[in-house]
């Protein structure tokens, strides 16, 4: 099997030049990627809420419609939110991209198998709920082609990236979630957020 | 052979209501999509029922307001945590059957304080035919509190504007979680016996 893409390279090639783009980390490992990236106040780890990435990535791109959302996320916090899968293919969201880095194991617990290890395939599930553009990716020259999309607004995108199940040290945001929420509201809406 | 015919139109029209229309033509729903619209209500989330049918029509009419299905209840906690970072503000729509799809998620919005305002149609808690419907029912209130949601009741008509925008306020001045719960009382119960009745 050719060699597995590691996931912190696929992540800081997705965010390279940023730009204005809205970047929500789904919890665990994907959380401590987008940090590693580069904490930022237009990013959103989040410590919790299992299987709720992609579809608060959905409220952000609705509400802002004129940014793009970037949604990374891992294949058992996916597979948690599933069926938000529907709710986004059929919101038709025209500025919201979803990533999902798929080691194939619950990797925070101790790398249980997920089930994209049995066959699962995420990127059909997406297919198959109306999302516009799906992809399986393998090769860092497909992770660059995707970034250059994601950052052109990715219009019901969907990627499933196949990783490396390497165990790597944490880096770890900020951890009061009122502070990553008024920051990501003062960055987007100015000051005036703080008085809403 | 006609009379017969004008017979069975008129049986037609007897059939089992709806429970939609079980208490038809009330005032409440069109009050409470002003009152939503008022407050600038922007993303209106949802898993339908038949208690909140009128008030999605009028939701579903407004250009001003994105519809937003979801596949389950929790999805609109998450769904209107991201709105609320891009500066929307929403409402989340079900069945008290829902609240308990929510429990975990709700962490969200108590460890983000994200304002948060359901409207919760209440089935198994008053008169319900369906004993499914009994357990959650019964359990919603608890559940919600035990969550730390802010829970408020309105059983009759009279009292949804009122419970609903003193909600709406805790949610959006005071960054919370709060749900109203629509009693059956309001929105009366089916009868499934006579849904099941053929002409």
């Amino acid at each position: 099997m050719a060699k597995r893409l590691k996931r912190r390279r696929v992540v800081e090639t997705l965010l390279a030049d940023r730009g204005d783009l809205l970047v929500i980390g789904g919890l665990g490992a994907p959380a401590w990627d987008i940090t590693a990236a580069g904490d930022h106040p237009n990013n959103f780890p989040m410590w919790g809420a299992m299987g709720g990435a992609a579809v608060l990535g959905l409220g952000l791109a609705l509400a802002q419609p004129k940014r793009n959302v970037l949604v990374v996320t891992g294949d058992g916090e996916m597979l948690m939110g599933i069926g938000s899968l529907a709710t986004i293919g059929i919101s038709k969201a025209p500025n919201l991209s979803i990533v999902v880095l798929d080691n194939e194991a619950y990797g925070e617990t101790g790398q249980q198998d997920t089930a994209t290890k049995h066959g699962v395939s995420l990127s059909g599930i997406a297919r198959a709920c109306a999302m516009k553009d799906c992809r399986d990716i393998n090769t860092m020259v497909e992770v660059q082609a995707l970034r250059d999309r994601i950052h052109q607004g990715g219009g019901s995108l969907f990627a499933q990236i196949k990783i490396d199940p390497e165990k790597i040290p944490l880096v770890l945001p900020p951890r009061d979630s009122t502070f990553i929420k008024n920051r990501m509201r003062v960055s987007i809406l100015g000051q005036s957020a703080l008085h809403d | 052979m006609a009379s017969k015919t004008k017979t069975k139109a008129v049986a037609r029209r007897k059939k089992p209501e709806h429970y939609a229309d079980a208490k038809p033509g009330q005032a409440w729903p069109s009050a409470l999509y002003a009152l939503l619209q008022e407050h600038g209500i922007k993303q209106v989330a949802l898993v339908p029922d038949a208690g909140h049918a009128p008030l999605i029509k009028l939701c579903e009419a407004d250009p001003s307001m994105t519809m937003v299905r979801l596949s389950t209840e929790e999805e609109g906690v998450a769904l209107l945590g991201g709105a609320w970072l891009g500066g929307q503000r929403g409402v989340l729509l079900m069945q008290s059957s829902g609240v308990g799809n929510c429990i975990n998620m709700l962490s969200l919005s108590s460890m983000c304080q994200f304002p948060l305002l359901m409207l919760i149609t209440m089935r198994g808690d008053h008169g319900e035919f369906n004993a499914a419907q009994i357990p959650m029912g019964q359990a919603t209130q608890t559940v919600l509190e035990a969550m730390g949601v802010i829970v408020k009741r309105a059983d009759r008509a009279d009292e949804v504007i009122d419970a609903v925008e003193g909600a709406m306020k805790l949610a959006y001045n005071g960054y919370r979680a709060t749900a109203v719960l629509l009693g059956q009382k309001l929105l009366g119960a089916k009868d499934f016996r006579k849904l099941a009745q053929v002409e």
